[in-house]
């Protein structure tokens, strides 16, 4: 199989900053989202993500400008995500420079909302947020509001309809390992990706190249998102990829 | 606007990703000696008067036609400047699709008929490949116009004896090349071998590009596609067809 397997780097921005800071060298803003999305491009990244997480409705507008800024730059693929909820946001984010908007709170409130949104932009524009906590062996809970909101809806059976539904792709993170460095959780990711006929990104814990690939050789993952090991230079997007060439999944290797 | 430049026109059909596809042309304008205009337009008047036109498209075939139907005369205008003026003209994503006789998503809907063929879904997943086929994956280059050729010894591994498409140019093609970025569900089932320019590698063979005299579409997204999206855009505006 010639397709690649992605690495996507995840931005938090909040009122147009990077929230948690980029540490690459040569970056005079380090907190500049566009000029950490241009070193990504050149670091040769499959992908770009940014999750808006801006508290206000006024942050939530910057997002556009840093998207419009960022698509004026780099020419890969950008998903945005945080705050989607209509119709009018997704095609505000598209005519930005987005080219798939993830969506969480706004699906969970209500599914039809993905029809409506895949119906009229594609399935492969819409990405689906499963935020998920562990409850029990084999079972996971659904979260928003960026893991603080628990919802009573089962992960699994969420993943699976929201497919039906329209979504293209979901991004599956855990909430149990965001931030952890533990890992994947990978039985989380290997249960919704066998489940469902769309492309999955694993996300939330990676700490080492490792994790990385459990999450593609044993989560069944078609992509991996990680924010803090790049973001702090503790590993390049290069030898990320790399590392995982070695262990015998097909990378791109272009730049 | 300024006579002696090129007028390149993005047909803006309410569809896809116009400003990713104005700025990657832009940039690679950047590289040509007389640097042309890069035009978002949905006036009938300036799509007749392009010198190269550019139709993207994302979301689905039908709804991708209708909007392009809404622009007033839009098929005698591109009948009138591709097929009989010889514009080159470059098709994205839906935009190439659109070129097929008609495609079988949600319904069947009539193309614009100028290369022959049809558009199907993927058939991947008796193979455990996902739908969308979503990614980056590697172009092989057929021998574009010839087909008497079978399936097999179409796809080329030694290059020496073959120069691809133009708009291939100084593009590192094949297993171990550049690659392209995918998104997509339905593909374009060409029915004259000699239409495909290169094709990809999901479940299956997949047309990657596929033309013909002054006309080209791609499957994949050059806007998205870093390097080799640039090359081949730069290709484009170099095209003398």
């Amino acid at each position: 199989m010639a397709l690649k397997t992605r690495i996507i780097p995840c931005l938090d921005v909040k009122d147009a900053r990077v929230v948690k800071g980029v540490n690459f060298v040569n970056l005079v803003d380090a907190g500049d989202p566009v000029e950490a999305a241009i070193a990504y491009d050149k670091a040769g990244a499959d992908e770009l993500c940014f999750l808006d997480i801006s508290a206000s409705f006024e942050g939530r507008d910057t997002i556009f400008d840093v998207v419009s800024k960022t698509a004026e730059h780099c020419f890969m693929p950008l998903t945005v995500g945080g705050g989607v909820r209509s119709l009018k946001d997704i095609r505000k984010l598209l005519l930005c420079g987005a080219d798939k908007v993830a969506i969480n709170s706004a699906a969970v409130k209500n599914r039809d909302f993905i029809n409506r949104a895949a119906d009229k932009f594609g399935n492969q524009c819409i990405v689906v947020s499963v935020d998920a906590r562990k409850i029990k062996e084999n079972k996971w809970e659904i979260y928003t509001h960026g893991g603080r909101n628990k919802t009573g809806i089962d992960a699994l059976e969420f993943a699976i309809d929201m497919v039906k539904r329209g979504a293209g792709e979901l991004l599956v993170t855990s909430m149990d390992r965001d931030g952890t460095k533990l890992g994947f959780d990978i039985e989380l990711t290997k249960t919704i990706a066998d489940a469902v006929n769309v492309p999955v990104i694993a996300s939330g814990g990676v700490g080492k190249l490792e994790h990385l690939v459990e999450g593609v050789k044993k989560g069944h993952a078609n992509a991996v998102l990680a924010a803090s090991i790049f973001h702090f230079g503790i590993f390049s997007i290069a030898q990320a990829k790399k590392y995982m060439r070695d262990n015998g999944i097909n990378m791109r290797l272009d730049y | 606007m300024d006579k002696n430049r090129e007028k390149i026109v993005i047909i803006d059909y309410g569809s896809g990703n116009l400003r990713s596809a104005q700025k990657a042309l832009a940039r690679a304008a950047k590289n040509l000696d007389n640097r042309p205009e890069i035009i978002v337009s949905s006036r009938a008047e300036i799509i007749f008067a392009a010198d190269r036109i550019v139709l993207p498209g994302v979301g689905a075939f039908a709804d991708c036609k209708k909007g392009l139907l809404a622009i007033s005369n839009i098929e005698q205008i591109l009948t009138e400047r591709v097929v009989r003026g010889g514009v080159p003209f470059l098709g994205i994503c839906v935009g190439m699709q659109l070129m097929a006789d008609y495609g079988k998503e949600k319904g069947k809907h009539a193309g614009l008929g100028w290369i022959r063929g049809i558009v199907k879904k993927i058939k991947a997943e008796h193979k455990g490949l996902k739908i969308p086929h979503m990614g980056w994956n590697t172009l092989n280059i057929t021998k574009f116009g010839n087909d008497k050729i079978s399936k097999s010894e179409n796809i080329i591994n030694n290059k020496s004896d073959f120069s691809p498409h133009p708009l291939l140019n100084n593009i590192k093609l094949g297993e171990d090349g550049l690659h392209a970025y995918f998104v997509h569900s339905y593909h374009f089932v060409v029915n004259e071998r000699k239409n495909i320019i290169a094709s990809t590698d999901y479940g299956g063979e997949i047309a990657a590009m596929i033309g013909k005299n002054n006309m080209v579409g791609v499957q994949f997204h050059p806007e998205k596609s870093q390097i080799l999206g640039l090359n081949l855009l730069e290709n484009f505006l170099r095209w003398r067809p």
